[in-house]
């Protein structure tokens, strides 16, 4: 066989290795590993998250087309990316649990859904406001805004159904298939600047190529940021699973209690 | 002091809500967490002693 190895030892397979994964889908695994790594990456956060505003903030030169309106660049751009890679997020969880029924996987996409909500949210305000001196408007029904808009009203579409029904697993079943429909939205915020020519919305300001996305002094700052809303995500989103599974728990516990008075 | 020049009111809005809206998302993430947490070890608590 070949993922046997010599010397008596046995070495696993790339596919074993891939199944061994779907041991953090338990619970108890899932609570054991995250509690571990979890400081580390609040540490992490920190590291990125903080230094990053501070550069993007306080060290960044006027821009000669934006002027110093370039500084909303550091909270809007991160902000938009995480919203729309947080729904990826949460779509790679429903499938998983559409196909594999793993629990945690549901209230993984379950914890993610506010944190995605808090992103587009932030994305829309900051760029309504930076809007304003630069198109002389707030608002405007330009592909990427108006997709953005969708996807911020498929955040709270899908919050308000896992919130409507009360079986759990018929919640995660309900909510999973509107992630899948509303992935469409998440990816036409993406790509809407490509496909349609006529929004007012500019290009991506990160891409790798160097005639494209912005100026290094801009660029670094802005990357730094952007790890930063990752890790920060990432941080938040382990809170609030670890959070979910505990309720998951209790529900349980409660249910048993009842009836075993009954 | 910072010069914002007259993007001021735009710029200071913008990191102004968003620093607020996600200290409000991390606050409540972390209250929630630790009721969840505290209700779970009072009802594991209740079943252990019967």
């Amino acid at each position: 066989m070949s993922q046997m190895k010599t010397n008596g030892t046995q070495t696993r397979s790339f596919g074993q290795r891939m199944n061994a994964l779907w041991e953090y889908a338990n619970p108890v695994k899932f609570m054991a590993l995250s509690g571990k790594v979890l400081p580390w990456i609040v540490g992490l956060c920190a590291l990125t998250l903080i230094p990053g505003l501070i550069w993007g903030f306080f060290f960044t030169p006027e821009a000669a087309n934006f002027g110093n309106s370039v500084k909303i660049i550091y909270v809007h751009v991160p902000s938009a990316t995480m919203a729309i890679n947080i729904w990826v997020m949460m779509l790679v969880t429903s499938l998983i649990w559409l196909i594999r029924r793993h629990h945690v996987s549901a209230l993984a996409a379950k914890a993610a859904a506010l944190i995605g909500m808090t992103m587009t949210l932030i994305a829309l305000i900051t760029g309504a406001v930076w809007g304003q001196p630069m198109w002389g408007t707030y608002w405007a029904w330009d592909p990427r805004l108006t997709s953005f808009l969708i996807l911020f009203l498929f955040y709270l579409g899908y919050m308000a159904l896992w919130a409507a029904i009360e079986n759990p697993d018929t919640a995660a079943d309900l909510t999973s298939v509107l992630c899948v429909v509303g992935s469409v939205f998440a990816l036409l915020s993406r790509y809407a600047v490509n496909f349609w020519n006529q929004g007012l919305h500019q290009g991506a300001s990160l891409s790798m190529d160097k005639e494209e996305h912005v100026s290094n002094v801009y660029w670094q700052p802005l990357v730094m940021a952007i790890i930063g809303f990752g890790l920060l995500f990432v941080t938040l989103l382990l809170i609030r699973t670890r959070t979910e599974i505990r309720r998951r728990r209790l529900h349980a516990l409660m249910a048993r209690e009842r009836m075993s008075d009954a | 002091m910072l010069d914002l020049g007259k993007y001021a009111d735009a710029i200071l809005w913008s990191w102004g809500l968003t620093l607020l809206l996600l200290a409000g998302l991390t606050l409540m993430s972390l209250r929630a967490s630790r009721k969840a947490k505290a209700d779970l070890k009072a009802a594991e608590e209740r079943r252990k002693n019967g």
